[in-house]
């Protein structure tokens, strides 16, 4: 199909002033009276604050004010899982315990010194299995795990459980959740070959190059809260309810934020924007609330890390019979993620699995807070689940891009714990395309040929997320000039989706881009809801709302010229910025003509009546302070059924270096099926940007903490050691499939997670290949294991170690 | 990016100033009103972007700080505050340099340049920033002003860089967005436009 944007570049609004630093993060700005808070967190794994005196600081000269726990929440802290603005009960290192607030920040540094706050200490852990074992120390207060509806709970193993399954062998005790189809027993025993191992995947946190910032004032009775999200209308819709002020006077700025990837999806995942709010209500000042890198480390999430146990059985033509996974999933210090669960469900969806058994426990620590990180589950176990594939390749007899194909998902199939059926599915064409661009007959010749020290490995993987969402809302606007106005509340983070999905209603009415104004950056520029900024989600999601607004207006139009030039609305087209009877194509009606005939008449026109009865609440709000003005075309998106995947492929060839345990990435290409490609660019930075961070979970990236002290050493970008520029390719090749998905009125899926999951699985099926197929079970595969495996050193201290050394 | 002179110049900035800039990641946004006289002059005066800026800066004043705390120039961005990141990247002498790791009365007889400063009057974009824009090389756009004056940098130094050097000049700069190979994209396009 021709379109007129879809899939085609544009310059998006905002890249001016990214390039020349005039685009505004929460951080940037400054208000007339403005002061800081500075805060004091957690210097202890776990402990219960007993007293604070802050007298001596609040006598100081140029300090306002003190806020704790107590002010926040004067009715006791929720008894729940996840961060609290200020907490009386840190669970974890770096936790807010207290801000104060001063005329500068070195005054706040100093006045804070002179807090003196009494903790008791409580018994912490670090590894989930140490927890686990009779009589290991909890990381919460009330227990080591949440129960969803029911708080907290402990959940023991004995001593011997935790000794079998540290040494390898599968976990016998009762898991917290499951889920199976298919006949297991049977699929196993068809299988002509079984892989069964234990294996883990370290927790690391998100580091989002900017830290979470925030500064808040009130004015005539309103909050205004510059910060930082993924998606600005879902995340004001929460923090107008942590901070405890109404919708309606809630205005949350945002025209830049300095990455996500998660973490700032949604409020109760970034609550310490709550605090410049409160003291600032407090104080009657502006407050501006620095976090820096030590703060974002430990407040800004991190990934679930696995200790697992699967088995993988295939037939002898290859196809995957069965999969059989238990999985204790590292809560962290706040507990939260779904990860163990979605790792089963991924496996079932990319392989196909026959019969698939995932059974999981989640367990705290007093590590860094776990949430969303790009890929949550699905990617962890790309990057152990693809060796797994090549060995049972070479077991086989089979080719290993033929292992795949044998049990790739497909237009028709269904997947997942919920057998859904995909809304359309293109892994067999972006697989042989893959192959293709990446010549992977010619490379794969050269699979574990030594030349000195170096040795080729040739690795393949494959990426899924699902990927689009519905029930969400859309805005449009024709001004009385004939503009096109897109409110737009997906956030600014990088994605460019905000614009991107945009351009669905420029579409729709073929107006020339240089005609539309996105309109975003701040609420009280009156957005519609949008889902969250995560899940691979938007470009599926706002599509579909910002289509169907541009389709409602485009009715009104037609209506308005009916009655102004007679004959009904369907007798009318447009085109060129008119409409027009499409049997006297010089009758007609300019945009701007229509516009301010539809304002003249109101009502249903402008907003003012006859809304969609579904609209969400915070549309509502927007769309009655924007009624009556220009021309609104309005739309509540109902829910779509089945799943939209996103799906990525990656071929990779590294240069391992057996004597230093490191490799060079010499080729890599992949290549995306996300439906019709809305924005090339666009995805070559989500494939790209993937493709580093997939680099950073099989090759690099983990949190460490001192086992002495509970204390992190991972406290910034160096230790937990996120790829540069030097750690990843100097050209990463890209490609899309391009078919278009049914689903989504454009074509679209979204891509932003499953780029990483294949870049992963490559990667380590590509180190697993330089060393003669060896499986480490493990992500990340550090220069130290190699090193290890390759001098025949077994150093795994503590078998399993989770937020620790593996050695 | 010259590591060896940046924190050389560090090192002698604390000499000179007798103070040490903090490393504990708390950032201190210097304040005119609470501070004893130092050893050294207050008052300085400092090229900045081609014009003389004359700003009250405290013996351990970063840098960035002064850039972005005192002369609103916030296109600086600071990722760590410590040195890891080069979010901060300005130029010094044309050597790019970590402005959140130099003392700025260490460089305050230098020539500074940020990001601000590269636009020229009538708003044309520099050809680094221009060739961003066409590659799309930005993602969230937080490591951007850092990547584009260490790019500079660099094409200061060698108008023609290969992939690799480009790869070798940027690589103090981090992007937790992974837009790695964009930004190269970016700085071997501006080296065609020149
Ligand atoms: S802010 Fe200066 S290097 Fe990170
Ligand atoms: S573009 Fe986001 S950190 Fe580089």
């Amino acid at each position: 199909m021709a379109y007129m944007h879809i899939g085609k570049d544009f310059v998006p609004p905002d890249v001016n002033g990214k390039v020349t630093g005039r685009i505004k993060y929460a951080e940037d700005y400054t208000r007339e009276g403005m002061v800081y808070a500075r805060l004091l967190t957690s210097p202890i794994p776990h402990a219960r604050v007993v007293n604070i005196d802050a007298s001596e600081a609040l006598a100081m000269d140029g300090v306002f004010g003190l806020l704790t726990a107590d002010d926040v929440y004067p009715d006791g802290e929720p008894q729940s899982t996840g961060l609290k603005v200020l907490t009386n009960e840190p669970t974890l290192v770096g936790e807010p315990i207290l801000a104060l607030a001063a005329i500068d920040e070195k005054t706040a540094e100093t006045a804070i010194s002179k807090i003196s706050v009494t903790f008791e200490r409580l018994p912490f852990v670090l590894d989930p299995l140490d927890s686990l074992a009779e009589g290991g120390p909890d990381a919460y207060n009330g227990g080591n795990t949440y129960v969803f509806r029911q708080g907290f709970a402990s959940e023991k193993w004995s001593a011997d459980q935790v000794a079998s399954f540290r040494a390898g062998n599968e976990p016998t005790a009762e898991p917290q959740q499951t889920f199976a189809y298919g006949d297991l027993d049977a699929a196993l025993a068809e299988s002509a070959f079984v892989y069964e191992s234990t294996f883990t995947t370290a927790g690391y946190p998100h580091q989002s190059m900017e830290p979470r910032s925030a500064m808040a004032y009130w004015e005539n009775g309103k909050l205004y809260l510059h910060g930082t999200s993924q998606s600005l209308s879902a995340l004001a819709d929460g923090m107008a309810s942590i901070v405890g002020v109404p919708q309606e006077d809630f205005v949350f700025i945002n025209e830049a934020t300095g990455g996500g990837f998660g973490q700032r999806a949604r409020a109760n995942s970034i609550p310490s924007m709550a605090i410049p709010a409160k003291m600032s209500q407090k104080i009657n000042r502006p407050v501006m609330m620095r976090v820096t890198r030590d703060e974002e480390t430990a407040i800004g999430g991190a990934r679930q890390g696995f200790q697992g146990w699967i088995k993988c059985g295939f037939k002898a033509d290859g196809t995957m019979a069965a999969a059989d996974l238990y999985i204790i999933s590292d809560n962290g210090g706040k507990g939260g993620g779904g990860d163990a669960y979605s790792a089963a469900d991924c496996i079932s969806i990319l392989y196909q699995t026959e019969a698939v058994r995932f059974r999981g426990t989640s367990i705290g620590s007093n590590t860094g807070h776990r949430g969303a990180q790009r890929g949550p589950g699905q990617n962890q176990i790309a990057a152990i689940i693809a060796p797994i594939l090549d060995k049972a390749a070479e077991e086989l007899g089979i080719d290993r891009l033929k292992i795949r194909q044998i049990n790739t998902p497909q237009n028709g199939d269904v997947g997942g714990a919920s057998r859904t059926p995909f809304t359309s599915a293109y892994m067999p064409e972006a697989l042989k395309m893959g192959a293709e661009q990446f010549n992977l007959e010619e490379r794969m010749a050269r699979s574990r040929k030594r030349n000195g020290s170096k040795v080729t490995g040739i690795g393949i993987g494959q990426g899924y997320h699902n990927a689009g969402r519905s029930g969400m809302d859309g805005i449009v606007r024709l001004t009385a000039d004939g503009r096109l106005k897109v409110h737009n509340g997906v956030g600014n983070l990088g994605t460019y989706s905000y614009a991107s999905t945009s351009r669905a209603a420029a579409e729709v009415l073929q107006m020339p881009w240089e005609r539309v104004d996105i309109v975003t950056g701040r609420t009280d520029r009156h957005l519609p809801i949008t889902s969250p900024q995560d899940g691979s989600n938007s470009i599926f999601t706002n599509t579909r709302t910002n289509y169907g607004a541009a389709m409602d207006l485009l009715g009104k139009m037609k209506e308005i010229a009916a009655m102004e030039l007679g004959g009904d609305a369907a007798d009318y087209d447009f085109g060129d910025e008119r409409v027009f009877k499409a049997a006297a194509p010089s009758e007609g009606m300019t945009f701007a003509e229509i516009a301010q005939k539809g304002i003249a008449l109101g009502g249903k026109f402008t907003g003012e009546a006859d809304l969609p009865e579904e609209l969400n609440d915070f549309t509502k709000i927007s769309v009655s302070r924007l009624a009556g003005d220009a021309l609104m075309g309005i739309y509540h998106d109902a829910p779509h059924n089945n799943n939209p995947p996103g799906f990525t492929v990656t071929f990779t060839e590294i240069e391992m270096d057996v004597e230093t345990g490191k490799y060079d990435i010499v080729e890599m290409v992949t290549i995306g099926d996300c439906g019709t490609v809305v924005h090339p660019q666009g995805l070559k930075n989500q494939l790209v940007g993937g493709a580093v961070w997939g680099i950073g979970l099989t090759g690099y990236e983990r949190h460490l903490y001192d086992p002495q002290n509970g204390l992190p050493a991972s406290t910034g970008y160096w230790q937990s050691k996120i790829p540069t520029m030097m750690d990843t390719p100097a050209k990463i090749k890209t490609g899309w499939v391009d078919l278009p998905d049914p689903e989504n009125p454009v074509g679209a899926r979204g891509i932003g997670e499953p780029a990483m999951g294949a870049v992963a699985a490559s990667l380590a099926s590509a180190i697993s290949d330089s060393l003669e197929g060896h499986l480490f079970n493990s992500a990340p595969v550090t220069a130290d294991m190699i090193i290890n495996h390759v001098a025949g050193v077994t150093s795994e201290a503590v078998p399993l170690a989770q937020n620790n050394f593996r050695g | 990016m010259n590591l060896n002179l940046t924190r050389r110049r560090f090192i002698k900035g604390v000499i000179a100033s007798g103070a040490a800039a903090t490393t504990t990641g708390v950032w201190v946004a210097a304040n005119g009103a609470a501070r004893p006289a130092g050893a050294v002059e207050r008052m300085i005066r400092i090229n900045i972007n081609g014009q003389v800026r004359t700003v009250d800066v405290a013996p351990q004043e970063t840098l960035a700080s002064t850039l972005r705390y005192k002369l609103g120039l916030t296109g600086t961005k600071l990722g760590c505050n410590r040195g890891e990141c080069g979010a901060c990247t300005v130029l010094v002498d044309d050597v790019s340099t970590y402005a959140c790791s130099v003392l700025t009365h260490s460089v305050k007889n230098g020539r500074i340049e940020t990001v601000e400063g590269l636009e020229s009057a009538d708003g044309t974009l520099h050809p680094v920033q221009q060739a961003f824009v066409e590659e799309l090389a930005p993602q969230c756009g937080y490591c951007t002003p850092g990547q584009i004056m260490a790019a500079v940098g660099l094409l200061r130094e060698n108008p023609n860089p290969t992939r690799e050097e480009a790869r070798q000049g940027l690589s103090g700069n981090i992007c937790r967005c992974g837009s790695y190979d964009s930004y190269l994209d970016g700085v071997m396009r501006a080296a065609q436009i020149g």
